[in-house]
C-alpha cells in the first residue's frame, strides 16, 4: 500500500457520505424503504475504508504525514504581495486516521440506530441525507491539510447541524434551536475568520505546514507577540462555538431539539469534537497565554455545566450538560498541555457519549411508545422522574448505559479512566509548573460532580419501580437495530482498546500514535517544553489516579444515598438551597442574559437604526424633496403673481383705457364733429403761440 | 487582437444595441400579440447571451486593460461627433469608443444573463406588455452601454439612457407608492448624474491630447486619455496631483456613483424602488444597476484620480464598512420581505466597497466577483420573493410560516439562494467576501474586523427570516399555494446551479478580472504619488 | 362818425352764421335740419370770400369760388335730401339717432 493509495482512499472517504447525500436528496423518496439502505451502505464503506486506513497509518506509515495539495484558485503573480494562490489539500497524520474512523464509525452506528428510531418519520429520506452531508463536512474538517478548507467544511457543519437540529421545523422549539445554533456558531467563526485573516495577511499561505514553517521561520503576525497570541485566541474561539465552549455553549442543550440520534452523532460525538480537533491541529501555533484563556475556559465550561446538569430532569439535557462538562475536559486538557490525553478524551468519550445519547434514544423511544400505547399525551417522555425501573424490561440498553455511565465517571478498566487520569495528571502538572491550581481543582470537582449526576440518571432511569404501573407493561426492550449499536460502543467503552495497561493510557497504542507536536513559537512565548511538561505529568500521574477514584467514588456513593437508598432527601436540599437549584436549574440565566442582552439588544439596535433611517435620513431625503416642492411652489407663486400680474396688468390697463375710450365711439357723426371742433380748438390753443 | 464583427459591425454594438433591434421589433407588433411580444423579447435576450458567452470564450484572459488602448478588447472607435468650432469650446469631437477589460467582462456577463433572467420573469405581466418589454429592452441596452463604453459622454449618455425606462417600469408596473419610488429614485439618480456631468466637464476642459490627423490639440471625453497625468493641460482646472480641485471633483464623481451602489447614506432610495418595482425590476435593479456604481468608481473615478481615491481610501473603506452593519441591522428590523432584501444588499455592496477600498489585488478580485455574485444571489432572492408574492400578494414576514411542506421545490432554491447570501461556504458567496474581507484585512485591519462581524449579522436575520417564512406551521389560509411553476424553476435552477458552480470552482470568472485588477491596483498606486496608509 | 363797413363787419356776420350752421349741424336731430346747417355753413363761407374778394388781393377769385360753392351746395342739397328720402323710406323716420344699423 502506497501513501498515494492511502491518501487517494482518504478522498473517496470523504466523498462517500458526498455521494449518498446527492442521491438521497435527489431520489431519495423514489427508492425503496426511502433509500435508508443508500446512507448505510456509503457509510458502511466509509467505515470501511477507514478503519483499513487507520491500520495501515499505524502500522507502516507510522511517522510519515501523508500530505496532498492543490491549487483552488489561482491570482498569479500580484502588486504588493507577490504570488497569491489559495491551496486546497487533505493530509493524514496519525490523529486524522484516528478521527476518520472515529467519524465514520460513529456516524455509521447512528445511521443503523435510526432506520429503527426514525422509522415512520415525514422526512425520512431528507433525514438520511442530511446525515450524509454531515458526515461528509465533518470528514472534511478531520482530512483537511489547511485552514481555508477547515474553514469551509466547518461552515459545511454549522449547516448540516442546521438542518438536522431543525430537522422536526414544525416545532417552533426546534426551529428556534436550530438558529440559535447556526448563529451562535457564526459568533465563534467570526473569530475564527479573523484568525485566519490575520494569517493570510502574513504568511500568504494557509496550509498548516506553511503557517507553521513561516511562524517557526521566527516571523510573528505583524511583527509582534501580541498578534501571535492574539491568532491563536481567535482561531480557538471558532472553537468555542463548535465545541460550546463558555460562553458560547448555550445552543448546545437547545440542540437537543433535533432527533436523539443526531444528538449522538453531532452534539456528541463528532461536531462538538471538531473544536477540540481545532485546537489539537493549531496546538503547534498555540502561545502559553492563548493555551492559558483556553485551559480556563475549558475548566470554566466543565464547570459551569456540571452544575447544571446536577439540577436537570430531562434525560436529554442533562447528557447534553454532561457533553458540554466533558468538552471542557478535553478543551482543558489540551489547553494545560495535556494534547494525547485531550485528544484521547475526544475519541473515548465520542464513544461512550454517542453510547448514552442512543441509549437515552432507546429509553425515550420505549417510553413514548408506551405512552403512545396509553393515549397518553401530556406525560413528558424524556422526564426522569416519570421512569424508573426500566432496567427490568430493557436489559441490554440498562447494562449497556451502565457501562457508558462508569466510563464517564471514570472508573477503571474503562476507558474513560485512562483519557480522565491523563487529563488530570495533566493539570495537575501544569498547576504544579505555573502556578495555576484553579485548572487541577476545578478538575477533580468536576469529575466527582460528573459520576453524581449520572448516576443519578440511572438509578431514577432504570432502578426502583417504575412511577405507572400500568404504563410499564408497554414498555419494550428496542429492536436489535438499536440495540446493536449501543452493545457495540459498550465493547469500545472498556480500556483494552486504547491501552492495554488499565491503570495508564501512557504506553498504549494511542499515546504512541498521538504525540504532543512541537510548538513552533519562539520559546520565550511558548509554552512549557514537552519533556518538562511529561515529567511533570508522569509524576502527578499516581496522585492524580488516587484523587480521581476518591471523588469518582464520592461522587457515586453521595448519588446512591441520595437516590437508591434514599439516606438524603434531594428535594428538602434543593427547598434548602432553593436560589441555588433555581439558579442552576435555569442553567446559570446564560439565555435569558443572552436574550435580553445580545438578542435583544440586537433586534432593539436594529429597530432604532431602522427607525433612523426612515425617519431621519430618509426624512431628510423627504425633506430636500419637500423644501424644493416648497420652492416650487413659493416660485410658482412669484411667477403667477408677481411676473404674470405685470404681463396682466398692462392688459388690464389697456383693456380699462379702451372700456373708457369705446364710449367715445357712438356712431353719431354729430358727436364726432363736436370732438373734431374742439381738437381744432386745442389745436388753436396749442400752437396760437407758433 | 481578436475582433468579432458581424456585418462589419463588432460585436459589442450587437450586443448593446440588439435589445434596441428587439424593442423597435416588439414596437412593431400588433397590438394585442402579448405571446409574440414576450418571445421576441426572450429571443433577443438570448441572443445577447449568445453573445456575452462568444466573448466569454474569446476573451484574452492575460491583458490588463485599464488604461491602455491596447489592453482593451473588441475594440470600436469611430468618430460620432465632430463640429469644427463651436463657439469658444473650439472643437468638439465626441468619438463613438466601446472596449472592454477584465473589470467590464464580468459586468458584460452578468448583464445579459440578468437581463434573460429578468424576461422571463416578467412573462406573468398583463398590463400593457408592448410597452413593458419594450422598455425593459431599451434599460437592457443603456446598462450594457455603460459597461462597454470607454468614452466618457457616451458613458454618460448611456447613464442616462437607462433612467428613463426605470422609471416608467417603477411608476407605471410598481406597488401602491410607485409614483413616490419612482420619482425619487428618478431625482435621486439625476442629482448625481448632475454632479458627475460637472466632474466630466471639468475633466473635458482640462484634458487635451493631438488629433493625429490634423496634428492639433484638441480636447477630448475619452476615458483613456484622462487616465493619462501627461495629458492634462498645464494650469488647467484638474493638472497636477493631489490638488484640492482634484479632490472635488473626485468627490462629485463619487456622490454619483454612491447613489446608485447606493452607500449610506444616499442609500433610501433603494428600499422604497425595490418595494414598488415588479418582480423582473427588483431582479435588474439589485442585480445590475447596482453595480454601475461600484463599476463607475473602478473603471472612471480611480482610474483618472488615483491620488484623490488614494486620499479617500479609509473613509471610502469606512463608508462601506457602515454599509456592511448598518445594512445589516437595518435588514433585521424589517418586516417586508422585499425590504429586507433590498437592505441585505446595502449590507453586500458594502462589502464590495470594502474589498475596492483596499486597493489591493485581492480585495479588488473580491469586489468585481461579489459584483457578479451579488447580482446571481439578489437576482435569485427577489425572484424568490416574487414567487411568493404572487401567489400570496403580501409579502409580510410574519404573514407567513410552514412553506417550507406547502412549496419544497420552491424551499429547496430559497435554502440555497440564503444560504448563499449569508455567505456559506460552497457557495459562490463566501469566495468573494472572504476575498474582500482578506484583502481589506491587509490595509485596515480593525476596520475590517469590525466589518466582518457583519457575517454574524448577516446570518442572524436570514436565518430569522428564513423561520418566520418557511419553518413552523402554515397558517391555514395558505393552504392554497402551489408549489413554483415550470417557468420560475427555469430561472432560478441556472442562477442556483451558478451559485453553486462558482462556490465550488471560481476559477473560470476570476481568471476574467484577474489581471485587469490587478492592472488596476497597480496603476492606482503607482500613478498616486502617495502612498496607502493603513490603519 | 359815419357808418364804416369794414370787414370785421362781414366776418363777424359770416361767423355768426357759422356757428348757427354748425350748431344746426351739432344739435338737430331732423335729417333735413342737419342740411339746412350745412348750407348754412356753405352761406358763411361764401360771405367771406366776398369779403375778402371786396377789401383783399383775392379780387375776382373770391366770387368765383363763392359761384362755385352756390354750384355745390345746390349739387349737395340735391344729393342729401334724395339720400334722407330714401333713409325715410328705409326707416320710416329722418332722426340720425335712430339711423344706426351700421353701429354694430
Amino acid at each position: 500500500m502506497t501513501q498515494t493509495l492511502l491518501l487517494e482512499l482518504s478522498v473517496a472517504v470523504l466523498f462517500l457520505p458526498l455521494v449518498s447525500f446527492l442521491i438521497l436528496i435527489f431520489f431519495g423518496k423514489k427508492l425503496p424503504r426511502q433509500g435508508d439502505f443508500v446512507g448505510l451502505a456509503f457509510l458502511g464503506v466509509s467505515l470501511a475504508l477507514s478503519v483499513a486506513i487507520l491500520y495501515a497509518k499505524i502500522s507502516f506509515f507510522h511517522e510519515e504525514l501523508l500530505n496532498y495539495t492543490f491549487t483552488w484558485i489561482d491570482l498569479g503573480n500580484v502588486a504588493l504581495f507577490g504570488s497569491m494562490k489559495f491551496d486546497l489539500g487533505v493530509m493524514i497524520d496519525n490523529l486524522t486516521a484516528v478521527m476518520l474512523v472515529v467519524v465514520t464509525l460513529i456516524s455509521f452506528l447512528v445511521h443503523l440506530f435510526s432506520t429503527k428510531y426514525m422509522a415512520g418519520d415525514i422526512r425520512y429520506s431528507r433525514y438520511y441525507a442530511y446525515l450524509g452531508i454531515f458526515s461528509f463536512s465533518m470528514l472534511g474538517i478531520v482530512i483537511a491539510n489547511n485552514f481555508l478548507s477547515m474553514y469551509i467544511f466547518w461552515e459545511l457543519v454549522g449547516l448540516s447541524s442546521y438542518l438536522l437540529i431543525g430537522h422536526w421545523y414544525e416545532k417552533k422549539s426546534a426551529s428556534d434551536a436550530s438558529k440559535k445554533a447556526f448563529v451562535t456558531n457564526r459568533v465563534g467563526d467570526f473569530g475564527f475568520f479573523i484568525g485566519i485573516m490575520i494569517l493570510w495577511a502574513n504568511y500568504h499561505t494557509l496550509t498548516y505546514e506553511g503557517v507553521y514553517g513561516a511562524i517557526a521561520g521566527g516571523l510573528m503576525p505583524f511583527q509582534s507577540s501580541w498578534w501571535m497570541t492574539a491568532a491563536g485566541i481567535l482561531i480557538f474561539c471558532g472553537a468555542v462555538g463548535k465545541s460550546a465552549q463558555f460562553p458560547l455553549h448555550v445552543w448546545l442543550p437547545d440542540a437537543m431539539e433535533g432527533p436523539t440520534p443526531v444528538s449522538a452523532l453531532i452534539h456528541a460525538a463528532t461536531m462538538v469534537a471538531a473544536g477540540v480537533y481545532l485546537i489539537a491541529r493549531t496546538f503547534p501555533m498555540l502561545t502559553a497565554d492563548a493555551l492559558m484563556v483556553i485551559a480556563y475556559v475549558g475548566a470554566i465550561t466543565a464547570f459551569i455545566s456540571a452544575t447544571i446538569a446536577i439540577a436537570q430532569n430531562d434525560i436529554k439535557k442533562v447528557l447534553a450538560y454532561s457533553t458540554v462538562s466533558q468538552l471542557g475536559y478535553m478543551v482543558m486538557g489540551l489547553g494545560v498541555g495535556a494534547f494525547s490525553a485531550g485528544t484521547m478524551h475526544l475519541v473515548t468519550h465520542a464513544a461512550f457519549k454517542a453510547g448514552l445519547f442512543l441509549g437515552s434514544g432507546s429509553v425515550i423511544h420505549a417510553m413514548h411508545n408506551a405512552l403512545h400505547h396509553m393515549h397518553d399525551h401530556h406525560t413528558d417522555a424524556q422526564d426522569i422522574r416519570n421512569m424508573g425501573g426500566l432496567r427490568k424490561k430493557m436489559p441490554f440498553t440498562f447494562w449497556t448505559f451502565v457501562i457508558f455511565t462508569i466510563a464517564i465517571s471514570g472508573v477503571p478498566l474503562t476507558s474513560g479512566f485512562l483519557s480522565k487520569d491523563a487529563i488530570l495528571a495533566g493539570t495537575i502538572a501544569y498547576g504544579q509548573l505555573t502556578g495555576h491550581m484553579l485548572i487541577p481543582i476545578i478538575g477533580f470537582l468536576v469529575a466527582g460532580l460528573t459520576a453524581f449526576y449520572m448516576f443519578r440518571i440511572v438509578i431514577l432511569a432504570f432502578m426502583g419501580e417504575h412511577k405507572d404501573e400500568k404504563r410499564f407493561e408497554h414498555v419494550h426492550e428496542s429492536p436489535l437495530a438499536m440495540t446493536l449499536p449501543l452493545m457495540l460502543l459498550a465493547v469500545l467503552s472498556f480500556f483494552a482498546f486504547y491501552s492495554l495497561n488499565p491503570f495508564t493510557a501512557a504506553g498504549g497504542w494511542f499515546f504512541h500514535a498521538i504525540e504532543r507536536p512541537e510548538t513552533v513559537v519562539p520559546a520565550v512565548m511558548a509554552a512549557t517544553s514537552t519533556e518538562v511538561f511529561e515529567e511533570a505529568e508522569h509524576h502527578a500521574h499516581m496522585t492524580a489516579m488516587i484523587l480521581s477514584l476518591i471523588v469518582a467514588g464520592l461522587g457515586i456513593l453521595i448519588a446512591f444515598t441520595t437516590y437508591y437508598w434514599k439516606k438524603i432527601n434531594a428535594d428538602a436540599i434543593a427547598a434548602k438551597l432553593a436560589p441555588l437549584h433555581l439558579f442552576l436549574l435555569n442553567k446559570w440565566y446564560f439565555d435569558e442574559l443572552y436574550e435580553a442582552v445580545a438578542v435583544n439588544g440586537t433586534k432593539g439596535l436594529a429597530r432604532v437604526l431602522a427607525w433612523f433611517d426612515s425617519k431621519v435620513i430618509d426624512g431628510i431625503v423627504n425633506a430636500a424633496g419637500s423644501i424644493t416642492k416648497i420652492g416650487a411652489i413659493v416660485s410658482g407663486k412669484f411667477d403667477s403673481i408677481v411676473v404674470d400680474g405685470f404681463v396682466n396688468l398692462t392688459a388690464t390697463v389697456a383693456g380699462g383705457f379702451g372700456l373708457v375710450l369705446r364710449k367715445v365711439q357712438t356712431g353719431r357723426v354729430q358727436s364726432y364733429i363736436v370732438f373734431a371742433i374742439l381738437g381744432i380748438v386745442v389745436l388753436f390753443f396749442v400752437y396760437r403761440a407758433v | 487582437m481578436m475582433e468579432l464583427k458581424f456585418l462589419n459591425v463588432g460585436i459589442l454594438t450587437w450586443i448593446t444595441f440588439l435589445p434596441v433591434l428587439g424593442m423597435i421589433a416588439v414596437l412593431c407588433l400588433p397590438k394585442n400579440s402579448k405571446s409574440a411580444t414576450r418571445w421576441t423579447s426572450l429571443g433577443v435576450t438570448a441572443l445577447q447571451m449568445v453573445l456575452a458567452v462568444v466573448i466569454f470564450q474569446h476573451f484574452n484572459r492575460g491583458v490588463g486593460g485599464i488604461n491602455t488602448f491596447e489592453g482593451m478588447q473588441f475594440k470600436e472607435l469611430v468618430p460620432w461627433i465632430d463640429v469644427q468650432s463651436v463657439g469658444i469650446l473650439g472643437r468638439v469631437k465626441i468619438d463613438y469608443f466601446l472596449g472592454i477589460d477584465g473589470i467590464s467582462v464580468a459586468m458584460v456577463l452578468l448583464t445579459a444573463l440578468i437581463s434573460f433572467v429578468a424576461v422571463i420573469a416578467s412573462w406573468n405581466i398583463e398590463k400593457s406588455v408592448k410597452g413593458f418589454f419594450a422598455l425593459l429592452l431599451l434599460l437592457d441596452t443603456g446598462m450594457m452601454g455603460v459597461f462597454v463604453s470607454l468614452d466618457f459622454f457616451l458613458f454618460y449618455i448611456f447613464w442616462e439612457v437607462m433612467l428613463l425606462p426605470m422609471y416608467f417600469l417603477i411608476g407605471v408596473w410598481g406597488g401602491p407608492r410607485r409614483e413616490y419610488a419612482a420619482i425619487k429614485f428618478f431625482i435621486y439618480t439625476l442629482f448625481g448624474s448632475v454632479l458627475m456631468l460637472l466632474a466630466m466637464l471639468a475633466l473635458y476642459f482640462s484634458v487635451t491630447v493631438i488629433d493625429p490627423s490634423t496634428g492639433m490639440k484638441m480636447h477630448t471625453f475619452n476615458m483613456l486619455a484622462m487616465m493619462n497625468p501627461a495629458n492634462f493641460d498645464p494650469g488647467s482646472l484638474l493638472a497636477g496631483l493631489g490638488t484640492s480641485m482634484r479632490y472635488y471633483a473626485y468627490v462629485a464623481l463619487f456622490i454619483g456613483f454612491a447613489i446608485k451602489v447606493p452607500i449610506f447614506p444616499f442609500h433610501t432610495w433603494l428600499p422604497d424602488a425595490h418595494v414598488e418595482a415588479p418582480t423582473a425590476i427588483s431582479v435588474i435593479l439589485a442585480g445590475v444597476l447596482l453595480k454601475m456604481g461600484t463599476y463607475g468608481l473602478m473603471r472612471i473615478a480611480f482610474p483618472i484620480f488615483p491620488d484623490a481615491a488614494i486620499y479617500f481610501a479609509y473613509p471610502l473603506a469606512f463608508v462601506g464598512f457602515i454599509n456592511i452593519i448598518y445594512g445589516a441591522l437595518c435588514a433585521m428590523a424589517q418586516k417586508d420581505f422585499k425590504k429586507l432584501i433590498a437592505y441585505s444588499s446595502v449590507s453586500h455592496m458594502g462589502i464590495v466597497i470594502l474589498g475596492m477600498a483596499a486597493f489591493n489585488s485581492q480585495g479588488m478580485v473580491g469586489a468585481i466577483f461579489q459584483m457578479f455574485n451579488h447580482g446571481t444571489i439578489t437576482a435569485m432572492l427577489f425572484l424568490i420573493v416574487g414567487v411568493i408574492y404572487d401567489r400570496a400578494h403580501t409579502r409580510g414576514l410574519d404573514d407567513f410560516g410552514g412553506l417550507m411542506n406547502k412549496m419544497p421545490k420552491y424551499s429547496a432554491v430559497m435554502v440555497i439562494a440564503f444560504f448563499a447570501a449569508l455567505g456559506l461556504p460552497g457557495l459562490s458567496g463566501f469566495i468573494s467576501e472572504a476575498f474582500a474581507f482578506l484583502g481589506a484585512f491587509q490595509t485596515y485591519r480593525y476596520l475590517t474586523i469590525a466589518s466582518a462581524f457583519g457575517i454574524v449579522l448577516t446570518a442572524g436575520y436570514m436565518l430569522w427570516t428564513l423561520q418566520r417564512v418557511f419553518l413552523g406551521t402554515l397558517p391555514e389560509k395558505w393552504e392554497g399555494l402551489t408549489d413554483i411553476n415550470a417557468r420560475e424553476l427555469s430561472v432560478l435552477v441556472p442562477l442556483a446551479v451558478i451559485v453553486i458552480f462558482l462556490g465550488i470552482y471560481p476559477m473560470p470568472v476570476i481568471d476574467l478580472m484577474n489581471t485587469s485588477a490587478n492592472a488596476l491596483v497597480d496603476f492606482v498606486r503607482s500613478g498616486a504619488g502617495m502612498t496607502l496608509v493603513g490603519r | 362818425m359815419a357808418l364804416h363797413v369794414t370787414l370785421q363787419h362781414f366776418l363777424i356776420v359770416s361767423a355768426i352764421l357759422f356757428s348757427l350752421g354748425l350748431f344746426a349741424v351739432v344739435t338737430r336731430r331732423n335729417a333735413i335740419m342737419v342740411l339746412m346747417g350745412i348750407e348754412l355753413i356753405l352761406n358763411s363761407a361764401n360771405i367771406n370770400f366776398l369779403a375778402f374778394s371786396r377789401y383783399n388781393a383775392l379780387q375776382i377769385d373770391g366770387q368765383m369760388a363763392a359761384i362755385f360753392v352756390i354750384i355745390l351746395a345746390a349739387a349737395e342739397a340735391a344729393v342729401g335730401l334724395a339720400i334722407v328720402l330714401n333713409i325715410f323710406k328705409n326707416f320710416n323716420t329722418v332722426n340720425v339717432d335712430e339711423i344706426s344699423s351700421m353701429k354694430q
